[in-house]
């Protein structure tokens, strides 16, 4: 099916790139993020402003950007991981010195024309820096000690950033992803039995560490009754909300837990509970299925890659937007605690749309370059 | 340089660990679907309860209270609209200026003015908050006409309780008045109506003893609300049932009437018919406008109120208690003549009586002379009765004067009745500790003593000696709601009719012989006579000095000291119809006071009577509002 040699005996030219594009991936995209727009349109009562219109333009752009994305060359990307991985953590260090509070935490930068979220900047670096380091790596060294020391740093610094901001959420996310690579890499498992470990041990000094907020969220969570006006309002209402859509919902526009304002946030963290409601369990199965869709494709590019880099990206990518989804939907059945995570193409948000359009660019500049057989070389850094 | 290659151990290891990966994500995307088919399908009725419950609010509407009307269908209570300005703080830019432009039209007086931003602190900004009330029509004009400079400002009306006959029938009608925190915890079961802002209850006479009555059923809207509380939408409305209408047994043109004549006293009167127990009469003098009540009454009015020395608030028909005096005599000759005291038995008046060494005056210092029956009571001599009393004992008397209803309550139909005292023996060693002295039989034997009645008591017995001898009640009351209520029982006392027709020729020699203690305030046209009793219940002791110097007169004293005036009859003598008892506190004395009161009572009670308008037929417990 595929001519190998074209790819591997000389390199592909633009053309041959847009034409491996896979356009009906970029299709299923569009057509998430539409379930989205509708949402958006939804809220504001049947109109397009203030959040569809806005929403469907950083799609386009989000397009364009993930369409540039997966033309570089794969190997650029990987050239250029730890100069960007650089430039990510620098700004994450400026948020903490100069940003300022966005719902009552740190973690924009405003650079004049735009609001920056470095830490969705750093989502995707610690995956290039990540995929690039275990790249150069044999499966026999990965699992040793002194190889460990970078990886491992790559991850907690921003880590240790983030949660200063504090952004648990993004902080969970990042160590997760980056533990996933770790896996897929190859480490052995008796380093995760080991972390795992560690991390219960250092659950009573995070639990210590925690701000009132966070410490009242999961007291929430584990017991939303216990406040039912106060801190558990926002769980019982999007369980309700949920809960009333039935089978196939109120009808589109016609949420009343939604538009009547019991629902909160509903245009950002609670809009899958929104959806629920108005298209019911059969809406919401169907945007599980989509999603699904796109992790079962994310998953095969990974797995037809020819190179390490490329498929630890690949794998990264999806596994982050896997978390995305998961995190957010559990979180509004009621599964999880209230993190400010956001449904990805759906939630309405600029940064999170475009950072996660720029790593499927990632995704798809993988499937396009998956016949490359790079060199595992050892230049670390270049 | 080594190729990496798809077969090379660092790819199995991959596509390996890929495989649980997606294994581990298939299971957790299994157990969303699994919460969402928890959630939206096995608890999706209970959930869309909640969200119903979130959406809808029932918002109880008040029922219109019934009215009341008297006899004859004059209305006695209603409702009216209250023409008002409600402001909804959040289309005011500028409340405190809106209110300045307000005043200008409505006057805000400082205190006004901080109650008003009180409750518009602490309502929802959308929520209408009153803040003028009760303005006149061309108030009301002016601001409907000056709504556009008064943002935020929007003419509303309500309904208000409105007394038409407010001073004539305070003490009977009563008033309404906000719910109290005590009132709303005896609510015996759940009332949300009476939670609902501005909703009045009955807390007086027959507004409050008919309250559930005149309430009515409440409606209710149903209507969309947002998670502020914003009314979005009103979806159901159900109107809910007026209150039931009440007819009194009251005739308000024999009320108006009685009041005018009485308005300058401290008084009560009450009028019966005898056979029925229909009060048509019911005053108490001088009273209050409940009108004011149920607007909310100042510091200042309160104070003028419960300070006023003829105590406006005492409802003295029912609560007003004072020794019958001579009216009573009647009973001591009902009872002396079941004791087989002939009515010819004379007695010689010298205006003395004497008991072991004690000495008991007559009203006339210098006597009567021989007097029977018949001339005891016309003249109400106290030495005929001094002597009844002690050839009968004391309890004798009080059996009689428990027969005729003294002493007791009749569960009239607004509440504050008092009982009054009927001394006996027993009672007072149950009461005082003390034996019954002889003397104190002498004393009650003319209606002083221990002896306590209320007006409405003495109109009972009145009713009762004239009616041929059957325990009549007075009520107050025709029909509820369009139902006619069944007349109480009035059984046949025990009590020999020949014995009433004494004494009821005894009370006519008061008023239509000459020489009687009423002749003065008979009733001259024919066949409208009425045949009465006076009384002046003595308030204060006279001292042996006193005496022997010559009683005080009555004017001569100050008013809390003069004797109380008390006058019983009925009418007309030929073939009675009314009863009456008239009470008028510090009056004097009941012959120069209540009987020129009392006949010209019982004189437009009959002369009503023969241009007696079309007997009203309540309408049933539908309303027009």
């Amino acid at each position: 099916m595929l001519d190998l040699r074209r790819f591997t005996g000389r390199e592909m030219r633009i053309s041959d790139k847009l034409m491996e594009f896979n356009w009906g991936f970029l299709l299923l995209l569009a057509v998430i993020s539409s379930m989205g727009f509708a949402m958006l349109y939804s809220v504001a009562d049947g109109s397009f402003s203030p959040w569809a219109l806005k929403q469907m333009i950083r799609f386009v752009l989000g397009a364009g950007i993930m369409v540039v994305v997966a033309l570089i060359d794969l190997r650029l990307w990987m050239r250029i991981s730890y100069p960007l991985y650089a430039i990510a953590l620098v700004l994450v260090t400026a948020v903490d010195i100069v940003g300022f509070k966005g719902m009552g935490a740190q973690r924009w930068l405003n650079l004049g024309i735009i609001q920056l979220q470095p830490s969705e900047i750093m989502k995707v670096a610690i995956l290039l820096a990540l995929a690039r380091y275990f790249h150069g790596l044999t499966l026999e060294e990965v699992s040793r000690v002194k190889n460990l020391i970078v990886p491992l740093l790559i991850v907690v610094v921003p880590v240790g950033l983030v949660v200063k901001q504090p952004d648990l959420g993004t902080a969970i996310l990042l160590t997760v992803s980056g533990g996933v690579l770790f896996f897929a890499a190859g480490l052995a498992w008796r380093y995760f039995i080991l972390g795992g470990l560690a991390v219960l041990a250092a659950i009573p000094i995070i639990w210590d560490r925690l701000h009132d907020y966070q410490r009242n969220r999961v007291f929430t969570f584990l017991d939303p009754e216990r406040d039912p006006l106060g801190a558990g309002y926002h769980i019982l209402q999007s369980k309700i909300a949920l809960g009333s859509g039935g089978v196939f919902g109120k009808g589109f526009m016609a949420g009343t837990q939604a538009h009547l304002n019991f629902l909160p946030e509903k245009q950002t963290d609670f809009i899958f509970t929104m959806l629920c409601e108005e298209l019911g369990f059969v809406g919401g199965l169907t945007l599980l299925a989509f999603y699904s869709v796109v992790l079962i494709y994310s998953f095969s590019v990974a797995v037809q890659c020819r190179n390490q880099f490329g498929r630890l990206l690949a794998l990264g990518v999806s596994v982050s937007f896997f978390f995305y989804v998961f995190i957010n939907s559990a979180m509004v059945m009621g599964l999880l605690p209230v993190v400010g995570v956001p449904l990805p193409l759906v939630s309405y948000g600029g940064t999170a749309m475009l950072s996660l359009m720029f790593a499927f660019g990632l995704l798809m500049s993988v499937y396009i370059h998956r016949n490359l057989e790079i060199a595992r070389g050892n230049n670390a850094f270049w | 340089m080594q190729i990496d290659g798809r077969d090379s151990s660092r790819y199995q290891t991959f596509t390996r660990r890929t495989l649980v990966l997606g294994g581990a994500q298939a299971a957790a995307f299994v157990v969303l679907a699994g919460r969402m088919y928890y959630l939206q399908i096995l608890k999706s009725d209970e959930y869309q309860m909640l969200a119903e419950e979130n959406r809808i609010n029932v918002r109880l509407l008040a029922p219109l209270r019934g009215r009341i009307v008297d006899r004859y269908g004059s209305v006695l209570a209603s409702n009216r609209q209250n023409y008002r300005a409600v402001l909804v703080a959040e289309q005011t830019p500028n409340i405190g200026e809106t209110l300045d432009r307000l005043s200008r039209i409505v006057a805000i007086t400082p205190f006004d003015r901080k109650k008003i931003m009180r409750d518009i602190d602490r309502s929802p900004r959308f929520m209408p908050v009153t803040v003028a009330e009760d303005l006149t029509w061309e108030q009301f004009a002016q601001l409907n006409i000056n709504e556009p400079d008064l943002a935020g400002v929007q003419p509303d009306v309500g309904e208000t309780r409105y007394y038409p006959y407010a001073m004539e029938l305070a003490h009977v009608v009563g008033y309404v008045g906000p719910v109290s925190d005590k009132e709303m915890e005896d609510a015996d079961d759940e009332q949300p109506l009476l939670k609902l802002p501005g909703f009045r209850i009955g807390k007086s006479g027959i507004e409050k003893t008919f309250d559930q009555d005149l309430r009515g059923i409440a409606g209710a809207t149903h209507v969309e609300v947002n998670a502020y509380g914003r009314v979005i939408r009103e979806l159901s409305k159900d109107q809910g049932k007026p209150g039931a209408e009440i007819v009194l047994t009251l005739d308000m043109e024999i009320q108006k009437f009685a009041c005018e004549r009485l308005k300058e006293e401290s008084a009560s009167a009450v009028v019966m018919d005898i056979h029925s127990g229909d009060i048509l009469s019911f005053v108490s003098t001088p009273a209050f406008d409940p009108n004011e009540f149920n607007m909310g009454l100042s510091q200042d009015q309160w104070k003028m109120l419960v300070d006023n020395p003829y105590k406006p608030l005492t409802n003295k028909a029912i609560a007003g208690l004072y020794p019958p005096g001579s009216t009573f005599k009647t009973m001591t000759a009902i009872a002396a003549l079941e004791a087989g005291v002939d009515p010819n038995h004379t007695v010689g008046c010298n205006g003395k009586y004497a008991l072991g060494n004690h000495l008991f005056h007559c009203w006339k210092k210098e006597g009567h002379g021989a007097m029977n029956m018949h001339d005891g009571l016309k003249h109400s001599c106290d030495v005929y009765f001094y002597d009844l009393a002690k050839r009968i004992g004391i309890d004798a008397i009080e059996k009689v004067a428990k027969r005729f209803g003294l002493g007791e309550t009749y569960d009239l139909e607004i509440p504050g009745e008092k009982k009054g005292i009927v001394p006996s023996r027993d009672w007072k060693r149950a009461t005082t500790g003390v034996s019954w002295q002889q003397g104190e039989t002498l004393i009650t034997g003319i209606g002083q003593g221990f002896l306590l009645t209320s007006p409405l008591q003495l109109a009972v017995m009145a009713s009762r000696l004239a009616n041929g001898g059957y325990a009549v009640k007075p009520r107050l009351t025709r029909a509820v709601g369009g139902q006619l209520l069944p007349k109480p029982e009035a059984p046949k006392m025990e009590v020999d009719p020949e014995h009433l027709k004494i004494v009821q020729g005894g009370m006519n020699g008061v008023s239509n012989e000459p020489g009687g203690t009423a002749y003065r305030a008979r009733i001259t046209e024919v066949g409208m006579e009425l045949a009465g009793k006076t009384g002046s219940a003595q308030v204060r002791r006279i001292s042996m000095a006193e005496r022997d110097s010559g009683v005080r007169k009555n004017d001569t004293l100050e008013w809390r000291l003069r004797d109380h005036a008390l006058f019983i009859c009925f009418a007309p003598v030929a073939e009675p119809k009314y009863a009456m008892a008239l009470v008028i506190e510090h009056g004097g004395s009941g012959s120069g006071a209540a009987a020129p009161a009392a006949r010209d009572i019982m004189l437009e009670v009959q002369k009503r009577n023969l241009a007696r308008p079309q007997a009203y037929v309540p309408r049933g417990d539908v309303e027009e509002a």
